[in-house]
């Protein structure tokens, strides 16, 4: 397979608007004549269908929540970060630039990082016109916050609710174009097959999750942005349905898949409680602007924490990192989390917590300015924990969050399959093994606002196809491949719920490919996960049939793919032999207990290519060159 | 703890639907709402029962898929609070709850707990937005937003569209829903060149989905999880009268949209 990441020649700052001069146009009267599918209604999803019907394009979008709104950006709730340097205190382009390439542990494309630090500001501007209620100061500018991983205050806010004034805006852009019939939504409806005629991505086959009718949807370039896959591990920050199954399928179809093991345990969110938890909560980053991090200095400490005097606490992040303490970036500070417990050292009755402590934020600045900061954020805390997170300490732990890896695209965001593009968290982006916090919101808006929209036009410009329908066989072959499928998950008819068996699969992937991993650890689980597969395919009950609302059948089908997934993941981390950002090998990492990069070895992409069912994939390699940034240790010291 | 669930099943959105009774022991306070439902299912699927089916995603109140009258309550018992938020150390042994789903006639039940409110996007979609293509933004600081503004527009714009306002109202009316997003954009400088048209039609949208008409209850507030203040559906009544009484006659193509 070869992998060319088409990046435009010239220097770096040149390279987006060279792209856009030599691109091929689209004759705007023949926009109509195109039709592109879009898979998501998220960030990525939503803007990138809102800003190709604004040109002309015929545009169908899918979801699978009962209306495009809901997609899970709407969770996000720190920020979005833009280099707009409105505080004056040194940003830029650059400086955004290289701390997202620095931060991502210099495994990311140097110009597809250059282009979204570029179009960064474009989307602040762009949200502020639709209406986003963004925080402001007293004069009426917008106000910033300071996020993980940055010295520069440079994020973006609603409050804790960003994501969702973010999503509401390209969703009200979106219905816009609905009501002008350039798009065609389909809400609860599932992809679960990419449709390929001549080596090309043609359409999609979805079920429509009311009905259960398996139907076909054709178009002249597909868009996969379908989100991230953290539910691999069961317990996240994660909505319900989150999945991997759109881009699996396309894997499986020949895109190839990079990075997979890159994942981001994210440091601040509630402690597990029980076997009944279905979801982990998270608590924003933010909250680090103002809260301390601590565990007691002994070993098994039961005391209560206002017991425990100053000199008997260890605030590990504030001595081992004094230039960023708190706010040391996200794989640090989780792992930092972990070394604590490990020790013995982790509070609350698991012994898998540790405290972040607002207290002395309260001496300093009152109650009053601490509320109205993290307010809707601490009566969260309280609602899930039933403790005042005013009076006592935070319990927080790291849980599984975001996925770095993803489908591979190039400079274009288009698969190993042509015409297949793939946006936001589907792919495998621009934070290379560590995505900073307020990235994310940052990279979906500019796939699908500012990046999707020139490349799709070029693709389809530069592209000459044959007319196709939904009578082709390649689309009537995948629907009865999706129809046989869905046959086969309802006949096994054994004993164990679908819920046992993902419960299961994440344990397996927090305890072996979570955030400390070992050779021996990830053979284990690469023994143990196709051994729970074959249980899967004999052993599973689904109950109800296709023709009707049948939540359990939808999730039996995501689970199954999860569990091919996780085998994908472990074997990534296997052959990555070093450290970096989120994957932490235990075996590489510096005197100091730091992750150790192996620059020689593993500078480069690991793309994942599909061989057939029961063959162990193929490794390609795409090899990270960096022109602009020279590759250092990361410190936060 | 150990409950009595009285639920409302459905098989599809063309069947009756009844109540069924279901005992639920060994429920710990610390579950949620929903995941209390999750033990039930599983116990129901073990026994090759047909689950209850019930819409969630985020499972953290911001979404507003989930939606379930616990007790005549649409979201349950607790103020400001998503049924996905809820937690059983709400309830206390021995009690018995009724689960229904939305009942109004724009959210027709599709199964047991789930409704269809695609009425509420095309509300949206008749003028719930700003009319800015993309690459059409001035600089973001270059007009200015006095905070209050930001504040009190991010106040409405806080709406989950989860639909518990019109759940909750005895005439089955959207009235906060839409005043919700009114606002939102009214009181932002970016929401005035539309303003008047965008009230007029999504009303009228309203009306054509079915919504009744408010006559200031005050049931809608009380049952948002997001607490929307009944001050905006004075907002909106202010401007539809003068959106009605000013407006130019609609040009085709909708709100402003063209
Ligand atoms: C709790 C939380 C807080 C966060 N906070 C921040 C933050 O403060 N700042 C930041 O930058 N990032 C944050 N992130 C990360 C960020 O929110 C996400 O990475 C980003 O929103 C993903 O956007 P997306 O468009 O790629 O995918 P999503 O918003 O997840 O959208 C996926 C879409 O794909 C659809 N879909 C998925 N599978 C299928 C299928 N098989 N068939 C049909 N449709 C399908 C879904 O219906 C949905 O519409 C946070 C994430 C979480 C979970
Ligand atoms: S106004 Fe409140 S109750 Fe009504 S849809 Fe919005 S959040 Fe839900
Ligand atoms: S499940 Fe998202 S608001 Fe309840």
């Amino acid at each position: 397979m070869e992998l060319k990441s088409n990046i435009p020649d010239g220097p770096l700052e040149k390279k987006w608007d060279k792209y856009r001069f030599d691109m091929k146009l689209v004759n705007p009267a023949n926009k109509r004549k195109y039709s592109v599918i879009v898979v998501g209604s998220g960030l990525a999803g939503g803007a990138g269908a809102a800003s190709l019907a604004e040109l002309g394009y015929n545009v169908s979008c899918f979801c699978y929540q009962d209306s495009p709104r809901r997609a899970h950006s709407i969770a996000a709730q720190g920020g979005i970060n833009a280099s707009k340097n409105y505080q004056n205190d040194g940003d830029s382009i650059q400086r955004l630039f290289y701390d997202t390439i620095k931060g991502g542990d210099f495994r990311a494309r140097e110009a597809n990082v250059y282009r979204l630090a570029q179009v960064s500001s474009n989307i602040i501007d762009q949200c502020v016109a639709q209406g986003v209620p963004f925080g402001r100061e007293y004069g009426g500018t917008l106000g910033n916050r300071s996020f993980g991983g940055a010295q520069v205050s440079r994020t973006f806010y609603s409050r804790g609710q960003t994501g969702q004034q973010l999503l509401l805006g390209a969703y009200q852009a979106l219905e816009r174009q609905i009501s002008l019939g350039n798009v065609k939504m389909h809400s609860r409806h599932e992809m679960l097959e990419v449709v390929l005629v001549d080596g090309r991505a043609r359409g999609i086959v979805t079920r429509d999750m009311i009905t259960g009718a398996i139907e076909s949807h054709v178009a002249d370039a597909v868009i996969l942005a379908t989100g991230g896959y953290a539910n691999v591990f069961y317990l996240s920050t994660n909505a319900a349905g989150c999945n991997t199954t759109a881009i699996w399928r396309a894997y499986k179809k020949g895109a190839a898949f990079a990075n997979p093991c890159y994942t981001q345990i994210h440091p601040t969110c509630i402690p597990v409680t029980g076997d009944h938890q279905s979801k982990l909560t998270l608590m924003s980053e933010s909250l680090r602007n103002d809260g301390r991090i601590w565990v007691p200095l002994k070993k098994g400490d039961k005391r209560a924490p206002g017991d425990v005097p100053e000199a008997e606490r260890d605030y590990y992040l504030e001595r081992k990192y004094p230039s960023y303490g708190n706010l040391a970036p996200r794989d640090i500070a989780s792992r930092a989390a972990k070394q604590v417990c490990d020790e013995g050292r982790g509070v609350g009755e698991t012994g898998l917590g540790v405290y972040l402590d607002l207290a002395d934020s309260i001496k300093r600045l009152g109650e009053g300015t601490i509320r109205e900061r993290y307010g809707n954020l601490c009566d969260m805390y309280e609602r899930i924990t039933d403790e005042n997170p005013y009076k006592v300490p935070m319990r927080i732990f790291p849980a599984a969050h975001y996925v770095m890896g993803g489908l591979w695209v190039d400079y274009n965001l288009m698969s190993t399959i042509p015409g297949l593009h793939v946006a936001g968290e589907a792919n495998f982006s621009d934070h290379g093994a560590n995505r900073l916090g307020a990235s994310a919101l940052m990279q979906g808006l500019a796939d699908g606002y500012f990046v999707l929209p020139y490349t799709i036009g070029n693709y389809l410009a530069s592209t000459k196809q044959a007319k196709v329908d939904t009578s082709h066989a390649a689309f009537k072959d995948a629907e009865a491949a999706v129809a046989t499928r869905v046959k086969k998950l309802i006949a096994v008819k054994g004993h164990r719920t679908v819920d046992s068996f993902h419960r299961e699969l994440g344990k397996i992937m927090w305890e072996y490919c979570g955030m400390g991993r070992t050779r021996e650890g990830l053979k284990t689980a690469l023994q143990k996960i196709p051994v729970l597969r074959e249980e899967f395919w004999k052993n599973l009950t689904v109950v109800g049939g296709n023709d009707e609302i049948n939540q359990t059948l939808e999730k039996a089908g995501r689970i199954a793919d999860f569990l091919e997934l996780g085998e994908l993941i472990c074997l990534d981390a296997l052959e990555r032999e070093e450290s970096c950002g989120g994957h932490f090998r235990e075996e590489y990492q510096t005197p100091e207990g730091e992750a150790l990069r192996n620059d020689e070895k593993f500078c480069h992409v690991a793309a994942w290519e599909y061989a057939g069912e029961g063959k162990t994939p193929i490794r390609n390699v795409e090899p990270l060159v960096f022109e602009n940034v020279h590759l250092t240790q990361r410190s936060y010291k | 703890m150990r409950l009595t669930l009285t639920v409302w099943r459905q098989k599809d959105a063309k069947s009756e639907g009844k109540f069924v009774t279901y005992d639920a022991p060994d429920i710990s306070p610390d579950m949620s709402f929903l995941e209390m439902l999750d033990v039930v299912n599983q116990r129901l699927i073990e026994k090759a029962e047909d689950p209850i089916a019930f819409d969630h995603d985020c499972r953290e109140g911001i979404c507003g898929m989930c939606g379930i009258v616990v007790n005549g309550n649409p979201h349950g018992p607790r103020r400001g609070t998503t049924s996905c938020q809820l937690h059983m150390r709400s309830f206390k042994d021995g009690d018995a709850i009724t689960l229904e789903p939305w009942r109004a006639t724009p959210f027709p039940v599709l199964k047991d707990l789930i409704v269809d409110r695609s009425s509420f996007d095309r509300i949206i979609m008749a003028g719930g937005f700003i009319t800015v293509p993309t690459g059409n933004a001035p600089d973001g600081n270059a007009i200015l937003v006095p905070k209050d503004c930001a504040e009190r527009s991010m106040d409405a714009a806080a709406c989950i569209g989860c639909g518990a306002c019109a759940a909750a109202c005895p005439n089955g009316s959207a009235m906060l829903f839409v005043a919700a997003k009114i606002s939102h954009l009214a009181l932002l400088p970016q929401g005035q060149p539309e303003r008047y048209d965008r009230v007029l039609s999504m009303v009228a949208q309203m009306d054509e989905e079915g919504f009744g008409t408010c006559t200031n209850h005050g049931e809608c507030s009380r049952a948002c999880p997001k607490e929307i203040r009944q001050e905006f559906i004075a907002q909106l009544n202010r401007d539809f009268l003068w959106g009605s009484v000013f407006s130019r006659p609609k040009v085709a193509g909708g709100s402003g949209a063209g």
